[in-house]
């Protein structure tokens, strides 16, 4: 049963991500309020949501790309605005953009990511292996087709070393094959003790999945 | 000591309250109105009517009496504009983000009248409406920075995004109105064209500063007046769903079925 | 961690400019026309011409600049990988940075370049190609500098190509007073040190301060 907001007090472990009191206005009306939530080493977040409702914004928040209006992200135990460079270092962000140049093939892309993020030292080819994309690696990006352009962005989980994944709708434009696999690299980075949160409609089925649902705030009034 | 924070905090958390700022500014409002509306007309008429003439310019010089006030007011209220901007994006007061959104056009057309006055002034003493010397060309730069705060306002507004951007800009335009100012008058004074050199009064007669002085007050009332005004309208649109607005309305609408 | 940062984005730019050449000729070409129009619509007479040239010239490159500033952030904001840029680890401001030195490379670069050239073709004193070159060279870096704080702020907006420009203008309005100045003084026979040491201040407070205001302005208009 999915618990709308699972609340675990614990003292500060290895890997923990906590949001507290976090909340988030957009054009005067607050988009959500009083979010407290925490995550530990091996937990995944599934948000939910209607469309519009907020799920890109609460993941832009985790990632820092957006300040909340109130409230505080933490993580292992310190807010992430004193330890900026060290958490950035720690999460991986995949957008709903592929965030890949069109002009370059999927390994150049690759290598560029590569040389800005903290990665381990497994080559791009097994990446690219791993996600199916080995025959194409090489092609311009403006020549892959949605699909392939998803898998080419979802190789940076192959060599990433981030122990924090935030994952924007992760499994579209993806088949099924590919969905197993997403499904597995996932289950491999929370057995290796990361921390997983993504927006997605898919049903995972993975065990002790956590949720969080934004209450849908439009009309309404606040919480 | 921690009582005299406290009572600060909520001291500036209440003024920067839309509902509170409604409720204070519409108590000061007709004073306000009522001395802008005398300073001005005893400026203008002791001004336009009863200062004694110019030696050189004769009648013409009257002029000055709204130009230099607008002048004026048009470089102080491009600072109010920015200097609420920043206060919106750092302390993130919404109050400052309506300042600076009401401020921007009555800065615009402050800049305009000032233009516009000057190239009347212009006419009779240089025979031209229109002179490239340092300070006009100064004031029309400063149109334009307002013009593009203005414009980007609107822009963002129009796809429901927020005015910080145009709030950065306005910031960075303070930066640059110095510099202009300073390259302006140099590339004047290099080129030296043989037009007249526009002189300000260098030491007006005290019988002619009096009016101007009455004006330059007048104009600065004006302008906070102005500013309340529109910032009491914006309020009320962006709070328009809130109850003591709603109540508000009832209440008008009750007086005027009486 | 920061050069190598800042290094990658270099070469990366640098990667798609050569890639895609079309960008890299248009201002070029904008340049050329341009002055084409002006004995057109003025005067084929010498003198007349060699008068205005430095101010045509400088103008003209001013023009061609802007033009091709917002395609600075555009095509990374479109793809996505601006969002990734934007939550990097590494300092912001070495990001825009390197896209900034990459569009002078692209565009200030070969116009100054090229300006002597057109230089000739409106009469102007050979004593001025010099500094014409130089003071481009100057003054396009710091047009690119300035113009990325206007690209940012127009990131969002869908018809910003004129609003960039109406936004941008006032803050070149200085440089182009400095910049044809000293073509001006070169042809006349007298000492640039005055403006161009001018302009060699407007390029260091540039590089200061238009980086770090561009990536405040990235996160303002991309996100609200």
């Amino acid at each position: 049963m999915p618990d709308p907001k699972n609340i675990l007090m614990t003292p500060a472990s290895v890997k923990t991500l906590s949001l507290k009191d976090l909340s988030f206005q957009r054009n005067e009306k607050f988009l959500f309020s009083n979010i407290n939530l925490t995550l530990e080493s091996g937990d995944i977040l599934q948000i939910l949501g209607q469309n519009g409702s907020g799920k890109t914004t609460l993941l832009r928040l985790i990632s820092t790309a957006l300040k909340p209006y109130s409230g505080e992200i933490i993580w292992q135990g310190k807010n992430v605005n004193g330890i900026r460079e060290v958490y950035l270092e720690d999460i991986l962000f995949l957008g709903h953009q592929p965030g890949l140049k069109r002009l370059l093939s999927a390994e150049e892309n690759l290598v560029w990511w590569r040389r800005l993020n903290k990665t381990n030292l497994r080559k791009n080819v097994y990446a690219f292996e791993e996600v199916g994309l080995y025959n194409y690696k090489d092609e311009p990006c403006n020549y892959l087709s949605a699909g392939q352009l998803k898998r080419a962005a979802l190789a940076r989980l192959c060599v990433s070393e981030a122990k924090l994944w935030i994952l924007d709708e992760p499994f579209t434009s993806i088949d099924k094959d590919f969905s197993i696999k997403l499904k597995s690299l996932i289950v491999s980075h929370l057995r290796r003790g990361g921390i997983v949160v993504l927006a997605t409609h898919q049903d995972l089925k993975i065990e002790n999945m956590k949720y969080f649902s934004i209450p849908d705030l439009s009309g309404a009034n606040s919480e | 000591m921690k009582k005299l924070i406290k009572s600060t905090q909520q001291w500036l958390h209440k003024m920067a309250s839309p509902r509170w700022f409604y409720q204070i500014s519409g108590r000061w409002l007709p004073l306000l109105s009522l001395l802008t509306f005398v300073s001005i007309i005893i400026g203008v008429i002791w001004g336009l009517g009863f200062a004694p003439q110019d030696a050189k310019q004769g009648n013409s010089f009257r002029i000055i009496y709204i130009h230099v006030p607008a002048s004026f007011l048009a470089l102080v209220g491009y600072y109010i504009m920015a200097i609420s901007g920043a206060i919106a994006i750092i302390w993130k007061i919404k109050l400052a983000d309506v300042v600076m959104k009401s401020a921007a056009p009555i800065g615009a057309s402050l800049t305009f009248i000032a233009l516009l006055t000057g190239a009347v002034w212009g006419k009779p003493t240089w025979g031209t409406y229109w002179i490239w010397d340092a300070r006009i060309t100064s004031m029309l730069i400063l149109f334009f920075l307002y013009l593009g705060v203005i414009v980007l306002q609107k822009a963002y507004a129009a796809q429901g995004l927020s005015n910080k951007a145009a709030a950065l800009l306005a910031l960075v335009g303070t930066i640059n109105i110095p510099i202009i100012y300073k390259s302006v008058d140099w590339w004047y004074t290099l080129h030296q064209p043989a037009t007249i050199k526009f002189t300000e009064a260098p030491s007006m007669h005290p019988d002619m500063f009096q009016p101007l002085l009455i004006m330059i007050i007048g104009f600065y009332l004006f302008y906070v007046t102005a500013l309340i005004v529109s910032i009491r309208a914006e309020i009320i649109f962006r709070e328009r769903n809130t109850s003591w607005v709603k109540e508000l309305a009832l209440n008008l609408k009750d007086k005027r079925s009486i | 961690m920061n050069n190598i940062g800042f290094l990658a984005i270099l070469r990366r730019d640098l990667l798609l400019a050569v890639r895609y050449r079309g960008d890299l000729a248009n201002p070029l070409i904008f340049f050329f026309v341009i002055i084409a129009l002006i004995p057109l619509g003025l005067t084929p007479d010498s003198k007349e011409l060699s008068e205005i040239a430095p101010g045509m010239l400088w103008i003209t490159a001013l023009l061609a600049s802007l033009l091709s500033l917002d395609g600075l952030f555009k095509d990374d904001f479109v793809d996505g990988t601006l969002e990734q840029i934007i939550i990097l680890p590494q300092p912001l401001y070495f990001m825009v940075l390197a896209k900034t030195i990459v569009h002078w490379i692209v565009t200030g670069l070969p116009l100054s370049l090229l300006a002597p050239v057109l230089g000739l073709m409106l009469s102007l004193p050979e004593t001025g190609y010099l500094p014409l070159m130089l003071s481009l060279l100057i003054g396009t870096a710091i047009l690119s500098l300035i113009g990325s704080i206007g690209a940012a702020l127009t990131l969002p907006l869908s018809k910003e190509g004129v609003l960039l420009s109406l936004i941008v203008i006032p803050f070149y309005m200085p440089v182009l007073i400095f910049g044809s100045n000293i073509v001006v003084l070169a042809v006349d026979g007298l000492s640039i040190a005055s403006p161009l040491a001018i302009m060699g201040a407007l390029l260091a407070l540039s590089l200061l301060i238009s980086p770090y205001v561009t990536s405040c302005a990235l996160r303002f208009s991309i996100y609200g």
